[in-house]
């Protein structure tokens, strides 16, 4: 079954008390920071640090993600060093063009020789934080078959965009359109950028509503006590994990008489809408309102 | 050495002494408490001294004698140093101190140990500077650390007799007529001091708001009460009670605290009229928080809060959610204040609140009990005396007192604080024996003592991630590793009673530790 990534949360990858209890939150996808977050004199220590935490420390289901820096600076090492401790994604911030992402999935691909490591087995996400990587988006979703998603780094964004950001999240409209597009052009996720305010609990929630109404698969989080918002916004509602019970109940009838016609109430269900009722058992699951995919 | 019933090694001198714990309820005695001295007062006869030296002079103060204290102004307490200047002034030798707890603020009785002048202490704990040094062997006496519940047994029952009690007295009339919730060093109820008034031979009230007689409401009779002696100031407001209590934001507090009330909620004794007991930590005062939601909800009243009250317990007073407080002390301005103004508020003494000799303590009478550790054991005892250092740094409070004695104890506390596991092989002080534990919960789920088959089965359901006790120090000892033991020297600095007053365990000074 597809990745649940409805909550990802940043930790900066030289704070060792973070790294340390970041799994206990129940975000779907840890982020250790190896860039922005990480002082230039520190580049070396953060990535130490985090290769020693992705070897030592269970994160359970969590999925590990790396944001690397860029290939022209430390991100050579660092991604040596992410796919020797067997990180599941690196993600490549200020991502521009389709090339950047081949540069880092050629670099990923001979640390995996080198290391011996399956050829593929390490994922890549691409962030997109300029005019220009928006304007590229669909090319950098299509660049490599390790991308499982793209993701807006607001931020950048905006200071590229010569603005600022705004509650109302105007300025964020169009490259969120694109993105999203672009993601599901390629058949891989979109996630969400950021929101900095951890005390500004009403703002957050509209701007996770906002980003749900979208299509986004979710939100990237910087500080645990925004986890239970977001899943609480994005876990689906009484009525939608009834009826997608029904669809997947009716998938269920469809494999024990060996046909290949899935129907509910005597009406044939396409494929859009299997698909829509796995991802709402799937959400219902991780938001603890079913257990064991609805089955009991 | 002796073993007692938990497997800690006690010299046999003190276990004849004391006598080995032999489990949480082994003893129900029948006996006798106490008597006191009165001396008579007749009309016309004044309470009123003019100084310290003057009180000490009358209440004839002499060598070896026990004096104590109350802790009713925490870090805010001026009363204990003020009287021990002048105790060491006028030269007295061989005395024992006997206070319900000791602050982080009384650090000038390491100069009045160091001179001969104290000889022996019993407390509930030691902080900082002084419970080093005594883990340093500064004293020739252990010190013997006793709970709250086990302080006011030993009071009531003559193993502690006290010839003098020094009470610090926010509100106090020239008769002795006390109360806390009045005057400008307010620290609400005075339960603790009321045992000192109650059975010392005499009492020597100390305030800084002489009101006219008679004082009300009254917490300490005048019938208890010898001297009266006013002064500038008792203690400093702020010291004594914190100001609003904040709820925590740390996410690993309220991790731990949504588990703890998911573990309340999931019990039998979240019902309508339930009683509960939680600590001042910052997860502790956050499970009050989200129980708070739970019960408005779920449409569930508490009949009783009890403990060391604070913000959050008045605010569920307040809200209609609880329908009674029993305090026997108050942490923070708003309990203070709430004390004095509700009647549903009312003022208990230590032996009602949690003596195990008592016709009946008031925890007996507790569902749920929220208490903090500074280390579980997989036997789940607990330890909240010393450090992981095992140097003496903590209070025994009314930990042993409220484990024992309620339906369904919990242990909140982080599974690694900084680098430390909290969840060890073993603990290094026994405060309290694990058959007295139920759930620990952690940042990273639960684990219930296999002792309690009834609540494995009532929390098959529960929506916590649930470890046995073993799984859990694996845990811990996975990110940290695994501590190296403290090494420890023969020599006793420490006796901890357990509430029924046999030795429980012993801490012994800490030797040369290997590298």
């Amino acid at each position: 079954m597809k990745r649940l990534r409805t909550t990802m949360m940043f930790l900066p990858g030289m704070n060792a008390a973070m790294l340390r209890d970041a799994g206990i939150y129940g975000a779907d996808a840890l982020m250790f920071d190896l860039e922005d977050a990480v002082s230039m004199k520190e580049k070396d220590a953060a990535r130490f640090l985090v290769h020693e935490a992705l070897r030592t420390i269970d994160y359970g289901q969590a999925e590990t993600v790396v944001r690397i820096n860029e290939l022209d600076t430390f991100g050579r090492q660092d991604i040596l060093a992410m796919v020797d401790a067997g990180v599941e994604v690196i993600r490549l911030p200020k991502t521009e063009t389709a090339q950047d992402i081949i540069d880092v999935d050629q670099a990923i691909s001979a640390a995996e020789d080198r290391l011996g490591k399956k050829q593929g087995q390490t994922h890549m996400m691409a962030a997109i934080e300029s005019a220009e990587g928006i304007f590229n988006a669909r090319d950098i979703a299509k660049a490599s078959d390790r991308l499982i998603g793209i993701a807006l780094g607001a931020e950048d964004y905006v200071t590229n965009l010569q603005t600022r950001r705004y509650p109302d999240g105007q300025e964020l409209a169009f490259g969120r359109s694109m993105i999203l597009h672009a993601a599901r052009a390629a058949g891989v996720d979109a996630i969400d950028t950021v929101y900095s305010d951890i005390e500004n609990e009403a703002g957050f929630r509209e701007e996770v509503q906002r980003i749900k109404a979208l299509g986004f698969n979710g939100k990237s989080v910087v500080n645990p006590r925004q986890i239970p918002i977001v899943k609480e916004i994005f876990a689906p509602t009484q009525k939608e994990i009834y009826q997608a019970s029904r669809v997947i109940k009716g998938i269920q009838e469809a494999e024990a008489n060996n046909s290949g016609v899935i129907s509910v109430d005597g009406k044939m269900v396409d494929k859009p809408i299997v698909e829509r009722a796995q991802r709402v058992m799937q959400l219902a699951e991780a938001s603890g309102l079913i257990k064991n995919g609805g089955q009991n | 050495m002796v073993k007692n019933a938990i497997n800690r090694e006690i010299p046999d001198n003190y276990a004849a002494q004391y006598g080995a714990f032999e489990g949480a309820w082994a003893k129900q005695p029948t006996y006798k408490t106490t008597s006191r001295q009165v001396h008579a007062i007749h009309p016309g006869d004044s309470k009123l001294v003019a100084s310290i030296h003057e009180a000490i002079e009358k209440v004839g103060l002499k060598d070896g004698m026990t004096i104590s204290f109350h802790h009713h102004f925490r870090e805010g307490d001026y009363i204990m140093n003020m009287v021990l200047a002048e105790i060491s002034k006028m030269g007295f030798k061989n005395l024992s101190i006997a206070p319900s707890s000791i602050a982080n603020v009384h650090e000038p009785l390491i100069d009045y140990i160091k001179d001969g002048m104290i000889t022996n202490i019993t407390s509930s704990g030691l902080r900082d500077k002084l419970g080093a040094a005594i883990s340093d062997g500064i004293m020739e006496n252990p010190v013997v650390i006793r709970s709250h519940g086990g302080r006011a047994r030993a009071i009531a029952s003559g193993d502690i007799h006290i010839d003098v009690a020094f009470l610090g007295a926010p509100s106090c009339d020239e008769y002795g007529n006390i109360n806390g919730s009045h005057g400008k060093a307010v620290c609400g109820s005075l339960g603790y001091a009321q045992i000192d008034a109650k059975y010392a031979d005499k009492v020597v009230a100390i305030t800084d708001n002489l009101v006219p007689y008679p004082n009300t409401p009254i917490s300490i009779p005048q019938t208890d009460v010898d001297y009266v002696l006013q002064v500038d100031k008792i203690g400093d407001p702020d010291g004594i009670a914190s100001g609003a209590t904040r709820f925590t934001k740390n996410p690993k507090e309220l991790i731990i605290a949504e588990y703890a009330a998911k573990v309340i909620e999931a019990s039998n004794y979240f019902k309508q009229g339930f009683s509960f007991q939680t600590g001042s930590g910052g997860a502790s005062l956050a499970v009050t928080r989200f129980l708070k939601k739970a019960m408005i909800d779920q449409d569930i009243k508490a009949s009783l809060a009890i403990g060391g009250i604070t913000q959050p317990m008045v605010d569920l007073l307040e809200a209609g959610l609880v329908d009674k407080l029993l305090d026997v002390q108050d942490f923070d301005k708003a309990s203070a204040q709430s004390l004095r103004d509700n009647e549903n508020h009312y003022e208990m003494d230590a032996e009602m609140y949690a003596s195990p000799f008592s016709k009946g303590a008031v925890i007996n009478k507790l569902d749920v009990a929220i208490l903090s550790a500074l280390e579980v054991d997989t036997d789940f005892n607990v330890n909240v005396m010393t450090g992981s250092d095992g140097v003496i740094r903590g209070a025994s409070g009314g930990h042993c007192d409220t484990a024992a004695s309620c339906k369904m104890t919990m242990i909140v506390a982080p599974l690694i604080r900084g680098r430390i596991p909290t969840i060890v092989d073993q603990v290094n002080t026994v405060i309290t024996p694990g058959e007295s534990v139920d759930v620990v919960v952690t940042e990273y789920g639960v684990a219930i003592n296999p002792a309690r088959q009834d609540l494995m089965a009532m929390f098959k359901a529960l929506d916590v991630p649930q470890f046995t006790i073993d799984e859990l120090r694996q845990k811990a000892y996975a990110i940290v590793g695994t501590p190296d033991p403290i090494v420890y020297t023969d020599r006793v600095v420490a006796l901890i009673e357990y509430r029924d007053g046999t030795l429980i365990d012993v801490v012994r000074k800490p030797g040369q530790q290997n590298d």
